[in-house]
């Protein structure tokens, strides 16, 4: 079983590449297992065709009844299973600790047994690593291989080289690695190029540049995947494409954070001010 | 040698605490707390942190502490213990009846950011809180400060939301106590009675952890500030805060609130700072001070005069919380003892100017609060300059064993030993008390191990 985490700015699109690469490994005849980690929970809204009914932390609200693994995991797409965390409204509570409990939660519980057959499991995680709880991932060996998603704006890579830092910092203990750099394109100008060489920089690699299509939107609205709601478009096989990278990824590496003054230097020489 | 580990050579230390010389600050908003009549503590965080607060007060004062607590589970704190504090507040009126809910928070209710103005706002909205009642509340978490700040934050989140400044004027002064024992409340309202000041003690704990045994348990003892006398602090002259640390910022809060002008002076332990006690509340009140106090001084003098020669040079070693060491150090300079070593966990920079002024002629003493100033310190400046008495709580018992020092117990908390809650530190006859117990130190020590032909019947 492979244990990826996904992590990138917020608005990035992590939840959209998630559940669409997840659809094309599902397509493959993987067996997926998403694992939503934002208090938000919709996470896993275009496999499931709707929002998750009951997230892990749920059951927390009500103690003393017996929590069930098919409460909190529901089946979508090609059989994936898919589940949310969830966590506090915005604004209270500690949605970091939040994450902790869940995945404490689901590992009790056995979701991770191997009477699942699971092939992945997918972590999407919120936003930027802004405690210890939305670590939480990669701690411990839990996930072991991360792709960032990012763009060729300035805020997405910085956001970008930040997480390095978090996986830098449980590379050694948990054995974590970085797989990979996905470009959601905002079309920016020198866009690939930029990325590349940041991926570069940074020891890894882009592993796909998604173009961006409003197709994606269209089907988002549908409450579907791109290759869910149509199979043939174009943008599905970019999906497609990007899951048989990622199956075929063998790249994993300690990456190697820039400082912030190299990282503006790459935005001069690549980006926009060209 | 429980403590034979300790090395002499001192070290620079970064990252390490060893036996701190400070506790929680809960426990201080508790202690606070009770010294609100009819008022009930409640902790909002784990249970842990409840029990733990409940029962270092119990086995200082032997009293049963009564408070509550959120209870947080798991969920409580992912979720925000608001729904925790909402329950609790409603089960507590409806259960236990207190007037006041006196709320403080935790280290877990922190830093998940659990806001209390917010949530006892939201419980008066919803109507948990009965009419006439209250629920009050301070920050405190255990991260910060010590118990002494605990303390301060809770007397200050009293006088915050009680006062009220009707625009008359009321004929008596607020005393504001620092973190100080039943007996020394006691002590105080007694020497301003005998002033004839009319004064409002805040907070007061006397018969509340010294009640009397009646046969009958009283959830809520006869003492405490009354919720009155707490709404009429708005209105009075002025206030004299007993403690620049742990009575101070409520002074400063009433000011603001209020428009009440107040004063700070040191708790009265010692000769001088009792000096200044009487003289600022008889300034105050405009009154003279009677024949009675001078009287109680003048035995304090006598006492002082004729034991001179068991004081002179004596070197003190001293540890607790800066408002009692501050004027305990002025008090063993006067009785021409030499304090050398000093520490405080709690934090604060007052303490550290406070300390230079007075410790003028001793320039080789050592003190240090905050931060790194623990027990562990003190015991190896202890063994670079040994001291003839060491003066703390119950935890210096095992320095003063390891190095066959004589030990006399003051602070908090005090565990093995009673005493405390009945006969008061502050005052000439506070004062007075202190020598006796020095006095006594050294003379059984004298008697203990004096040889044969230099053991002395009279000394």
């Amino acid at each position: 079983m492979r244990k990826v985490a996904i992590y990138g700015k917020g608005g990035i699109g992590k939840s959209t590449t998630t559940q669409n690469t997840v659809a094309g490994l599902a397509e493959m005849g993987k067996k997926v297992m998403v694992v939503g980690c934002d208090p938000k929970a919709d996470s896993t809204r275009l496999l499931l065709g709707g929002l998750q009914q009951k997230t892990v932390l749920d059951t927390l609200r009500e103690e003393g009844e017996e929590v069930e693994l098919e409460d909190i995991i529901k089946e979508g797409y090609r059989n994936t299973r898919c589940t949310e965390s969830g966590g506090p409204e915005p604004g209270v509570g500690c949605a970091g600790r939040g994450i902790i409990t869940s995945v404490n939660l689901l590992e009790q519980l056995g979701a991770y047994d191997e009477e699942w057959d699971l092939d992945y499991v997918f972590y999407d995680v919120l936003g930027d690593v802004v405690c210890g709880g939305f670590a939480m991932p990669i701690r411990d060996g839990k996930a072991e291989e991360i792709y960032i998603v990012c763009s060729g704006e300035m805020m997405a890579m910085y956001a970008a080289n930040n997480i390095c830092k978090g996986i830098l910092k449980y590379a050694d203990a948990g054995g974590v690695r970085l797989g990979g750099l996905i470009c959601n394109s905002r079309k920016v100008d020198n866009e690939r190029e930029m990325i590349e060489e940041l991926a570069r920089r940074i020891g890894t690699q882009m592993i796909h540049f998604v173009p961006r299509d409003n197709f994606v939107q269209r089907a988002e609205i549908n409450r579907k995947t791109v290759i869910d709601y149509d199979p043939t478009h174009g943008q599905a096989d970019e999906y497609r494409a990007l899951a048989r990278k990622i199956d075929e990824n063998e790249m994993f590496v300690i990456p190697k954070p820039l400082e912030i003054e190299e990282l503006e230097s790459l935005l001069i020489e690549f980006g926009i001010a060209n | 040698m429980l403590l034979r580990h300790t090395p002499k050579e001192v070290k620079a230390r970064e990252g390490l605490t060893i036996n701190p010389a400070k506790t929680c600050q809960p426990i201080g908003a508790m202690y606070a707390a009770l010294g609100i009549h009819g008022c009930l503590p409640h902790s909002h965080g784990s249970q842990g942190c409840c029990s733990y607060h409940r029962s270092t007060l119990t086995r200082h004062y032997k009293e049963p502490v009564m408070a509550a607590t959120s209870s947080f589970t798991e969920g409580a704190s992912v979720f925000g213990g608001q729904a925790n504090l909402l329950q609790s507040i409603e089960t507590i009126f409806s259960v236990y009846d207190p007037d006041i809910i006196a709320v403080h928070s935790t280290c877990l209710s922190e830093t998940i950011g659990d806001d209390l103005q917010q949530i006892t706002k939201k419980a008066s909205d919803d109507g948990k809180i009965p009419e006439g009642k209250y629920v009050i509340y301070a920050s405190t978490p255990s991260f910060v400060g010590s118990h002494v700040t605990g303390y301060a934050n809770m007397v200050t989140g009293i006088a915050e939301q009680f006062a009220k400044s009707t625009g008359e004027q009321k004929d008596q002064i607020n005393i504001i106590a620092g973190w100080m024992e039943p007996s020394d409340m006691r002590e105080i309202k007694r020497l301003s009675k005998e002033l004839g000041v009319k004064i409002v003690l805040f907070p007061d704990t006397s018969d509340v952890l010294d009640a009397p045994q009646t046969g009958k348990h009283e959830f809520y003892p006869k003492g405490g500030t009354t919720i009155e006398e707490l709404i009429s602090v708005g209105d009075s002259k002025c206030s004299l805060a007993l403690g620049c640390i742990s009575a101070e910022p409520a002074a400063i809060a009433l000011d603001k609130r209020c428009k009440v002008p107040f004063e700070t002076v040191d708790m009265p332990i010692g000769l001088s700072a009792t000096d200044r006690f009487i003289m600022s509340l008889s300034k105050a009140a405009g009154v003279d001070v009677p024949d009675e106090i001078t009287d109680e001084r003048g035995r304090l003098i006598d006492v002082m005069t004729d034991m001179e020669q068991y004081f002179y040079g004596k070197k003190v070693a001293l540890f607790g919380d800066p408002d009692q060491l501050i004027p305990l150090t002025e008090f063993l300079l006067d009785l021409n003892m030499k304090p050398i070593h000093i520490v405080s966990g709690t934090p604060g920079q007052r303490f550290e100017k406070r300390m230079k002024e007075i410790l003028q002629r001793i320039p080789e003493a050592n003190f240090k609060n905050g931060l790194n100033a623990d027990m562990f310190l003190l015991h190896q400046w202890m063994k670079n300059e040994p001291v003839d008495l060491l003066i703390g709580n119950t935890y210096g018992k095992y320095i003063a064993r390891d190095e066959n020092t004589p030990f006399i117990r003051f602070g908090f908390p005090i565990l093995d030993r009673i005493g405390h809650s009945y006969f008061p530190n502050v005052g000439y006859a506070g004062s007075l008390r202190l020598i006796e117990k020095i006095l006594g130190a050294f003379m059984d020590r004298q008697d203990r191990e004096a040889p044969e032909e230099k053991f002395e019947l009279v000394m």
